[in-house]
């Protein structure tokens, strides 16, 4: 049984961290960053069968990739927390000479990562790509993946969600973080996606919902039936109903904050609605 | 003057697959992945040989390059296989993110390049690969000769770490190279000696180089004749120490004369030895229709070319 309390303090100042990541530097992207904080630490902390040491190759192990690479502080604040790199290092988010580059990449060796991504639409692709090789290793663990909504409208998606059912690549779960925002506007405002579950399911995978996408309890038990459907013949989608800069009451159900930095009144603000809870790095 | 014989006209294309075979044979963890274009990449035999170490993505060539990279995550190494122009233009973004930034060891293995791909016309015959390629920092380009050095190359690649792109064409041509070279990556292969210019060629030029040498030859100029298979990295020394000697240089490429090998020789030259250079390489304009031994003479890429171009070129000594 998962210490739900622990976990919400961890939520908390993942919060404050992706918040004093792109204060500091005055860019990146809180919104759909805060929107996620739940799912990374249900993930890092309540899903992945993990090793302790970080190899690139990642045998015996679960694997994430993170497709929508703009959302790096909730990955690198969850990552840094999860003990792949000292906290201390979200300091230098986005400064020069940095590992913690404005999307994650492999380039400057931060452990945690295993390929670049920022240019969106591939992350798909490449977990199918490691989810096979594991299949050839005979490696029983899975590849976990998260993309965003918007970035859905990318063409690769969809040779990566066509090649995924037709050759039954099911040791593979992909959650859609679906807060129906991108930068230009809500994703029916600037390319209607549709019923984006029919989708899915057109194309041969297994879909399901948690509609509850900022509650633990609701990522822990719907990733845990997601986990049950895998090893079925079909690849399993998430839809990770979420709130885009959830957490922090003013940059809520909006997508004016994608992209932006609070600003020092901004950020006294967010930072009051989560106090410190496990210390600030 | 060295002798080389042409042992019977093949494909370099054949030389990939062939290679492919045998690396099956004897590497693992070597896997391939190919978008609809199996038999004309002769990638048939692998696939035959390990149908579980064969990936069929269909005509998504943006979805193949992405899983290569993430294959090389648990220790695989991937060759893909399609059409030059599929291999780089059209999936530019996922090689520079997923592969080459990301530092995968994904070979990626392009068929039909040039203008030699023929009839198919322009939509299919990419001149700009080479630059495309060699402008991504630790992308190593290699453009082969013949049947026997594509075949050996293919076979290297596996064993050295890191992301390739290996360029090969689709009609029979001349077979010259010795079936059992040692491929060294990087490595230029001086074919002739000579004082009076030094040829650079790569890819289907070098047979065309030879040629022009013997021509040329006959009217008592002799040439340096070096094969650069890899054009990245570029084995300055070679050009540089034949330069030295002979005093100006001739490239020969089937490629744009942008971003193409000549311009990486020029870029060493004007650093290291300056010295008077002519390209041989398509004048910044697509392909067309036509055989391929057509398009080479109309677009100026032969052993006529080569010859005229020396004659040229000692004239600036």
């Amino acid at each position: 049984m998962a210490d739900y309390k622990a976990l919400e303090d961890l939520v908390i100042q993942v919060r404050r961290d992706i918040l004093r990541q792109v204060h500091k530097v005055n860019s990146g992207h809180p919104g759909g960053s805060l929107g996620c904080a739940e799912f990374f630490v249900a993930l890092y902390n309540e899903l992945m069968e993990r090793n302790d040491d970080f190899t690139m190759d990642g045998k015996n192990e679960d694997l994430f990739f993170l497709s929508n690479g703009h959302i790096s502080p909730v990955f690198y604040s969850v990552l840094a927390r999860s003990g792949y790199f000292p906290v201390e290092e979200l300091n230098t988010f986005r400064l020069l000479n940095s590992r913690l580059q404005g999307h994650p990449t492999t380039h400057e060796g931060l452990p945690g990562i295993r390929i670049a991504s920022g240019s969106l639409g591939q992350g798909i692709s490449a977990s199918i790509g490691a989810a096979l090789t594991k299949k050839l290793n005979k490696d029983t663990h899975l590849v976990y993946t998260l993309c965003g909504d918007g970035e859905l409208q990318e063409g690769q998606n969809w040779e990566a969600i066509m090649y995924a059912a037709g050759n039954k690549v099911d040791n593979l779960i992909v959650s859609v973080d679906l807060n129906g925002q991108q930068i230009d506007g809500s994703t029916d405002h600037v390319l209607p996606m549709g019923n984006v579950k029919a989708k899915f399911e057109a194309f041969g995978w297994d879909v399901m919902d948690i509609e509850k996408g900022n509650d633990l309890k609701a990522i822990i038990s719907g990733m845990k039936k997601a986990k049950e459907k895998t090893g079925n013949g079909k690849p399993v989608c998430v839809l990770l109903h979420t709130v885009m800069g959830n957490g922090v009451d003013f940059m809520m159900h909006t997508h004016a904050w994608h992209g932006k930095a609070p600003n020092d009144q901004q950020l006294e603000d967010a930072l009051s609605q989560n106090p410190v809870t496990l210390g600030d790095y | 003057m060295k002798k080389y014989t042409d042992t019977g006209k093949k494909d370099t294309r054949s030389g990939f697959g062939d290679g492919l075979t045998e690396l099956g044979k004897k590497n693992k963890d070597v896997v391939a992945l190919c978008a609809d274009l199996t038999g004309s990449l002769k990638m048939d035999e692998f696939k035959e040989n390990h149908p579980e170490r064969f990936f069929q993505v269909g005509i998504a060539e943006a979805n193949m390059i992405g899983m290569a990279a993430g294959m090389t995550i648990g220790g695989k190494i991937p060759f893909t296989g399609t059409f030059a122009n599929f291999s780089t233009g059209r999936v530019y973004d996922q090689i520079r993110q997923s592969v080459a930034y990301s530092g995968k060891n994904v070979k990626i293995c392009a068929s039909h390049a040039g203008l030699t791909l023929g009839e198919d016309g322009a939509t299919h015959q990419i001149l700009e690969d080479i630059g495309l390629m060699k402008m991504l920092p630790g992308m190593t380009v290699i453009n082969t000769c013949d049947y026997n050095q594509t075949k050996a190359a293919t076979i290297a690649i596996a064993d050295f770490e890191g992301p390739v792109y290996l360029r090969f064409g689709r009609p029979k041509v001349a077979n010259f190279t010795p079936a059992d070279q040692n491929f060294q990556i990087g490595k230029a292969v001086q074919l002739q000696e000579g004082t009076d210019v030094t040829i650079v060629a790569t890819g289907h030029l070098v047979w065309e180089a030879l040629e022009a040498a013997k021509t040329l030859n006959e009217n008592g100029v002799t040439a340096d004749v070096i094969n650069i298979h890899t054009i990245k990295p570029l084995d300055a020394e070679a050009i540089i120490k034949s330069v030295k000697k002979t005093g100006c240089v001739v490239t020969a490429e089937e490629h744009n004369f942008l971003g193409g090998l000549g311009e990486s020789v020029a870029r060493l030259l004007s650093t290291q030895h300056p010295a008077p250079q002519e390209f041989i390489a398509t004048q910044d304009t697509f392909g067309e229709s036509g055989t391929p031994e057509q398009l080479m003479d109309k677009y100026g890429l032969n052993a006529a070319a080569i010859v005229n171009a020396v004659t040229k070129v000692t004239a600036r000594k």
